[in-house]
């Protein structure tokens, strides 16, 4: 007789620091098949790895002779491996005290190792989340532009790039950077570019946009020069400091983050473009990184209304400062989606169908799944099939040969 | 209309739980100040597995007579989970954020039978 109970299984109770990843992200994969979209070509242009984790393995690439003996004593009388960064304590309020447990400590059992172990935990974010390619940055390197050293950051940067791209980028054929520029010494960056710009897994370079350096300065010129003769594209990522004035004035770490990621890139944007660097290097791709998007249209109606009123301080345009906005890339993340109807008209302004690239951000705190993308009521498949993956495929060349297993 | 089987009630100790699934509905059950509440294991934000959040207190803000604040403290009445997806918090009673009534988790009718647990879906 049937009872009228159903069976049921138990699920684990809590998610932890120590939960795998595939776990964590079980119901996107879920939702995914029962959509129908994760079969679609999916890239993600911004996840993250924990450099800092393996940091005694990167100062071990570090060419400078003291700059590694200070790294090593660093280490060694203080017992904390980021020694020679200038790694911010304050900044480890990402978890909001331990309630989101997948950014601060992945705790997580990792069995393999034949590759290391980000590359085991990248693979599992790219699992369960479906996704195809994976554009890799750092993580508490973001902060690095606003070292007091800017031959330490420099050398640092040489480093991180050496290591990441021999100990884990040739590790999976999927996962891809856009390296980091040390753009506070431009010899170092030529440098960088010549001895990596055809290796096949660097897509681009990127610049932290957390320095106070006016990018538009004619010391970086030949930066940009090479990187279009090149091909290569350019990316600003955005990140947070507590370290400025204004920001100092945001006592909360919402506050904080809400504001800085934001502010550098606007800072970096307006003089992008009122000095004309669209007009001046039309042939190089400029991606903005993980500022969101609601800043687009205030910036594009904020600098249209100046520029028309004082075209003599921008003579270098030839068109508004909005339709130059409207010719780069940007990463959707983290995507502002409280006021839909706000949401929809800044996809129209950035001509997101063809500009906008979708960006997990995975593991940060703020992360947003494909599913978001999937999810926007007004955009229609092809926009979607766009922004999940196949302007991000145009942009960086990607080879569509290699993909997800079923 | 179907029954689940949760458990035992004399499994769930104060502020226990028990996240389960049929099929691919998945439904968390918790035991908070001597009643239970049953939500589905989805966060209205982006999907996240919010049941499988940690079970904080509500955080307040002690404002004095003269609106000069006095600090954060724990507030001793409403007990909230936290998705840990993003930390999107809502009230275990009521289902609710703090800060936006329209962000709710989606009930369900919790059965006691005795002694024993069920959601009805």
């Amino acid at each position: 007789m049937d009872s009228g109970v159903e069976q049921t299984r138990e699920l684990p109770q809590e998610i932890t620091t120590k939960t795998d990843t595939r776990d964590i992200l079980a119901r996107e994969t879920q939702y995914q098949i029962d959509k129908g979209f994760r079969d679609w070509t999916i890239v993600d242009v911004d996840a993250h790895h924990s450099e800092m984790s393996s940091w005694r393995e990167v100062v071990e690439y570090l060419d400078d002779p003291i700059l590694k003996h200070y790294a090593h004593e660093f280490q060694a009388r203080t017992g904390g491996a980021p020694g020679l960064s200038n790694h911010m304590p304050g900044l480890r309020y990402q978890d909001a005290g331990g309630r989101i447990p997948h950014q601060t400590h992945i705790g997580e059992k990792v069995e393999d190792d034949s590759v290391h172990r980000d590359v085991t935990l990248m693979r599992r974010s790219m699992d369960a989340m479906g996704l195809d390619h994976q554009i890799l940055f750092p993580g508490n390197l973001l902060q690095l532009g606003t070292h007091p050293q800017p031959r330490v950051e420099a050398q640092l940067a040489l480093a991180y790039n050496r290591w990441v791209c021999e100990r884990i980028l040739p590790m999976d054929d999927r996962v891809k950077t856009l390296l980091y520029l040390p753009i506070s010494e431009p010899d170092m960056c030529m440098k960088i570019i010549k001895e990596f710009g055809e290796n096949p897994n660097v897509s681009g370079f990127m610049i932290t946009a957390v320095r106070y350096k006016p990018v538009h300065h004619n010391q970086f010129i030949p930066i940009y020069r090479e990187l279009e003769e090149r091909g290569l594209p350019l990316a600003f990522h955005a990140g947070l400091t507590w370290g400025d004035d204004w920001m100092k004035q945001l006592d909360l770490f919402i506050s904080m983050h809400a504001i800085s990621f934001v502010l550098c890139n606007i800072v970096h944007m307006t003089n992008w473009i009122i000095h004309g660097m669209q007009e001046r290097f039309p042939k190089l791709d400029v991606i903005w990184i993980e500022s969101g998007l609601a800043w687009l249209a205030f910036l594009m109606q904020r600098l249209d209304s100046e520029y028309l009123m004082r075209p003599s301080e921008a003579p270098l345009l030839k068109k508004l400062p909005s339709e130059y906005m409207a010719d780069m890339f940007y990463t959707c993340q983290p995507i502002e989606t409280s006021n839909m109807a706000l949401t929809e008209e800044t996809f129209k302004a950035v001509n997101a169908e063809t500009q906008l690239l979708y960006a997990s951000d995975w593991p940060h705190w703020d992360f947003n799944p494909p599913s978001t993308i999937y999810d926007l009521p007004f955009l229609d498949e092809q926009a979607k099939r766009n922004i999940l993956g196949e302007n991000a495929v145009k942009l960086f060349g990607i080879d569509t040969k290699k993909r997800k297993t079923a | 209309m179907a029954e689940l089987f949760v458990g035992r009630e004399d499994e769930f100790e104060d502020r226990g739980r028990k996240v389960i699934a049929h099929g691919d509905l998945e439904i968390g059950v918790f035991f908070v100040d001597g009643g239970f509440y049953a939500y589905e294991n989805k966060c209205v934000h982006q999907g996240g597995p919010v049941c499988q959040g940690r079970i904080l207190n509500r955080v307040v803000e002690m404002i004095s007579d003269d609106k000069t604040s006095q600090g954060l403290a724990w507030s001793e009445d409403d007990v909230h989970i936290v998705c840990p997806w993003h930390g999107y918090e809502f009230n275990l009673k009521t289902g609710v954020h703090p800060g936006y009534k329209n962000a709710r988790l989606r009930p369900f009718e919790v059965k006691l039978k005795d002694g024993e647990v069920y959601v009805v879906t």
